[in-house]
């Protein structure tokens, strides 16, 4: 495999998930650099080197310090009332002022010092039932005891993450649907994708990991580039951005007209001229520094990795002594550097292009903002027949509407609208149940398979519509209707 | 063809799925000389299918048509023949992610049953991963094996015919995730520990009723897992239907059909409001299937770290 094994340490310049409890934050790597999570401050400095998965402690000063194995808290002989009839809510049951519980923490007192000294100085812990100790210690456990995780990103981590820090920006998306669109999908190793979202990149990175670096992914994006946030913190090796590929959505149309190449394809690399026409001069650029700003307002984790980027590039400047002196060099250099990127970019657009044009692709997986419709309609246009799509959208009403109209266009099979509901349980003994709160909604999806489109109009009414739709007598009426 | 890597034309010794209509589907081998019945007449595997394009259509003799469709882990799920009771893809998509698999993962399970999880394993660890499963009836472990060869997939998988609770995994220290779909699981626990590698890995079990799912926590707990959290997950399917309400007839002046009382637009979630003579309103609407999953089993999941 080109993924490292699991339990590899943690590295400088990593992207790492730190959790706590049910909480996860994605974070950049580096020394001597203040993080703040779960109003705690640490530094990471001492995490590097450790396998993923430690807890660690954090101790005076924002270090982080290895947790040894559970020195369970061995509550003497247990006492425990049996109800709660002679528990009188007098808000004096705990002896220990605000203050006195500051004072503790100031002193640097370890946060299971002050949890033992809680539970002594709590007058009615002793009448409170087993279980209600229990909740009570757990409680004040989470309180003070300063305990964290660092754990490997993956896309169960990262899509949990974004689903519960910031849901808008992947479109609601729950982490069981993505769950559903790479299984109803099948996405695989070897696979030609063709991957449409504005998910912060979370659904092109899940798609990334299952592929494994085998195969290729066609990322089509609107606007001036591809948003890849969320991308970024798998923390993928180098070679498996190799086979991904991206598309401009605004030139879809040209490319099946047949338009495409003559529009965008340079006869020369060295060409400025034809350089800056191709990137549509300043509407363009506006187009991506608009996208930039927006991404960075909103998306913490992204900003968090590009501002360490940033810092780090910064760092290496700074040391550089003869970056004054050949200031003027590096201009030219610079220049020059920049009609390469900017060549190289157009090459793997045209290869991308040509890899579009050949029709073959193994699938298509769309979870944008858009209207899903007129993207799934055009899009299909470069699967094979008898390969997997999967849509997602935020609401159900504009599914239906790609429903009818993947009905009238015709090659496709299978269709299905579905939802997944997610319940979690509490499972303890004598007191398992499902956890109060749900999710209200995780969005939907409509899938399908492609099948040989048929030329022929008469083949419109074909037989799964006449065996699913809605009875024959009815749908005769609606005909009528519509008419 | 094989059940990880996709091919364009039909060949014989495939197994391909033939589409007859909605949830209307079977698999067929694929064989120089023969024929399958469906209810659109006879398909002649030399003539109709050896050399087409999956996804093509297919007459059959009696003027019907079918489409043929490539394998895939999430079709054959839906038309293996069962053994067992089987997972469906709902329940595997969550266990995949959650168990975080994917090209090269080392996964251990157990019971195999029909393999339709197991298919799903394979086509996401493929091409360099591999699934050890264990099934303690020989009978099927041995259909699962034949099952394997037959899709292509056998050097990725390695079937052994034991009884988990007692001789667990067939290997120690390898194993990426466990997955357990067994009577009680509580049993096979340390064994899966010893499965996992040293390094840590991730544990899922599968079980219908809670009491399995108390006892599994606890021996879970007892043998030092952690982020244990027990979930269920439900699919919901919905029809896309056209409906049509009847506006009810308040004795409003016949005549004047556009005060009736609302617009017409607003009720329609389409935009494309459907008004006719009698004074009834049409819209789309997704109508959840009159029977669903109610439930399948809780999945307990859990880390080795």
């Amino acid at each position: 495999a080109m993924e490292g094994p699991r339990g590899v340490r943690i590295r400088e310049g990593d992207c790492a998930v730190l959790k706590r409890d049910e909480v996860f934050k994605a974070v950049p790597v580096l020394r001597h650099r203040k993080i703040v999570f779960e109003k705690q401050w640490f530094y990471l400095d001492n995490a590097i080197g450790h396998i993923y998965g430690t807890t660690f402690e954090v101790t005076s000063g924002g270090n982080l310090q290895p947790k040894r194995e559970v020195e369970e808290v061995t509550t003497e002989t247990k006492e425990a009332g049996t109800d709660n009839r002679n528990i009188v809510d007098d808000g004096k049951s705990q002896r220990l002022t605000h203050d006195d519980i500051k004072a503790l923490k100031d002193k640097g007192i370890k946060g299971q010092e002050i949890v033992q000294q809680l539970i002594e100085n709590s007058t009615t812990f002793r009448d409170k039932t087993e279980f209600a100790q229990d909740k009570y210690i757990k409680k004040k456990k989470k309180k003070y005891e300063a305990v964290i995780t660092i754990v490997k990103p993956s896309t169960r981590i990262l899509s949990t993450m974004y689903y519960a820090r910031e849901p808008g920006k992947i479109n609601h998306l729950r982490y069981d649907t993505l769950a559903q669109m790479l299984t109803l999908g099948n996405i695989h190793a070897g696979n030609k994708m063709i991957v449409m979202e504005t998910c912060a990149g979370l659904v092109l990175g899940a798609v990334m990991e299952r592929m494994g670096g085998y195969g290729s992914i066609i990322q089509m994006y609107p606007g001036g580039e591809p948003v890849r946030a969320a991308t970024i913190c798998f923390g993928f090796p180098k070679p498996f951005f190799d086979n991904l590929y991206e598309f401009p959505l605004s030139k879809v149309d040209s490319l099946l007209s047949g338009t495409f190449s003559a529009e965008t394809v340079p006869s020369e690399p060295e060409d400025n001229a034809l350089a800056e026409e191709e990137s549509n001069g300043l509407n363009d650029k506006k187009e991506i520094s608009l996208q930039e700003t927006e991404e960075e307002s909103a998306a913490e984790v992204a900003m968090e990795i590009s501002r360490a980027q940033e810092q780090e590039a910064m760092d290496i400047n700074a040391e550089d002594v003869e970056f004054k002196v050949n200031r003027g060099k590096e201009n030219k250099e610079n220049v020059r550097e920049k009609q390469r990127k900017q060549w190289e970019r157009r090459k793997k657009l045209i290869e991308t292009a040509a890899l579009l044009r050949e029709k073959n692709a193994d699938g298509v997986i769309v979870a944008s903002k858009f209207h899903p419709t007129p993207l799934l309609l055009t899009l299909l246009e470069f699967v094979a027949p008898s390969r997997p799509f999967v849509v997602y959208c935020q609401y159900r009403e504009p599914l239906l509407e790609c429903y009818t109209k993947l009905r009238e266009r015709g090659g496709v099979i299978n269709l299905k609208l579905s939802e997944t509901w997610l319940r979690n349980y509490q499972v303890l003994p004598d007191r398992s149940h499902p956890k109060l709160t749900m999710s209200g909604g995780g969005g939907y999806l409509l899938s399908g398979i492609t099948v040989v489109l048929d030329k022929d109009k008469a083949d419109s009414t074909n037989l799964e519509t006449l065996n699913m739709e809605e009875p024959s007598s009815k749908r005769c009426k609606v005909e009528e209707l519509h008419c | 063809m094989s059940f990880i890597e996709y091919g364009d034309t039909i060949k014989d010794g495939d197994t391909a799925i033939v589409f007859l209509g909605h949830e209307s589907m079977f698999p067929v081998k694929v064989q120089h000389g023969t024929v399958t019945q469906t209810k659109y007449g006879v398909i002649r595997h030399s003539m109709d299918l050896i050399g087409k394009k999956y996804g093509s259509k297919v007459t059959c003799s009696k003027g019907g048509w079918v489409f043929i469709l490539h394998p895939t882990p999430e079709l054959w799920t839906m038309n293996l023949p069962h053994r067992t009771q089987i997972l469906y893809s709902t329940d595997i998509s969550i266990i995949t992610m959650m168990l975080e698999l994917k090209p090269g993962s080392i996964v251990c399970e157990s019971g195999t049953g029909s393999g339709s999880l197991s298919h799903a394993l394979i086509r996401t660890v493929a091409p360099t991963g591999h699934l050890y499963t264990v099934e303690f009836h020989q009978q099927r472990a041995e259909k699962a094996r034949e099952e394997f060869q037959e899709h292509g997939v056998e050097h990725l998988v390695t079937v052994t015919n034991q009884d988990v609770c007692k001789n667990g995994f067939g290997v120690s220290d390898i194993a990426d995730a466990v997955f357990l779909d067994i009577p009680s699981p509580w049993e096979a626990i340390g064994h899966a520990k010893s499965a996992l590698k040293a390094e840590g890995g991730r544990i899922c079990s599968f079980s219908p009723c809670i009491e399995q799912v108390q006892r599994t926590c606890l021996a879970l707990e007892e043998y030092g897992f952690t982020e244990i959290n027990t979930l269920e997950i439900l699919p919901r399917v919905y029809n896309v239907r056209t409906i049509s309400l009847q506006i009810p007839d308040l004795g409003k002046a016949a005549e004047n059909d556009s005060s009736i009382g609302f617009d017409s637009s607003s009720l329609s979630n389409q935009g494309s409001p459907c008004t006719n003579l009698q004074g009834s309103v049409q819209f789309k609407s997704g109508v959840p299937v009159r029977e669903m999953v109610g439930h399948t089993g809780y999945l307990t999941f859990a880390t080795k770290s």
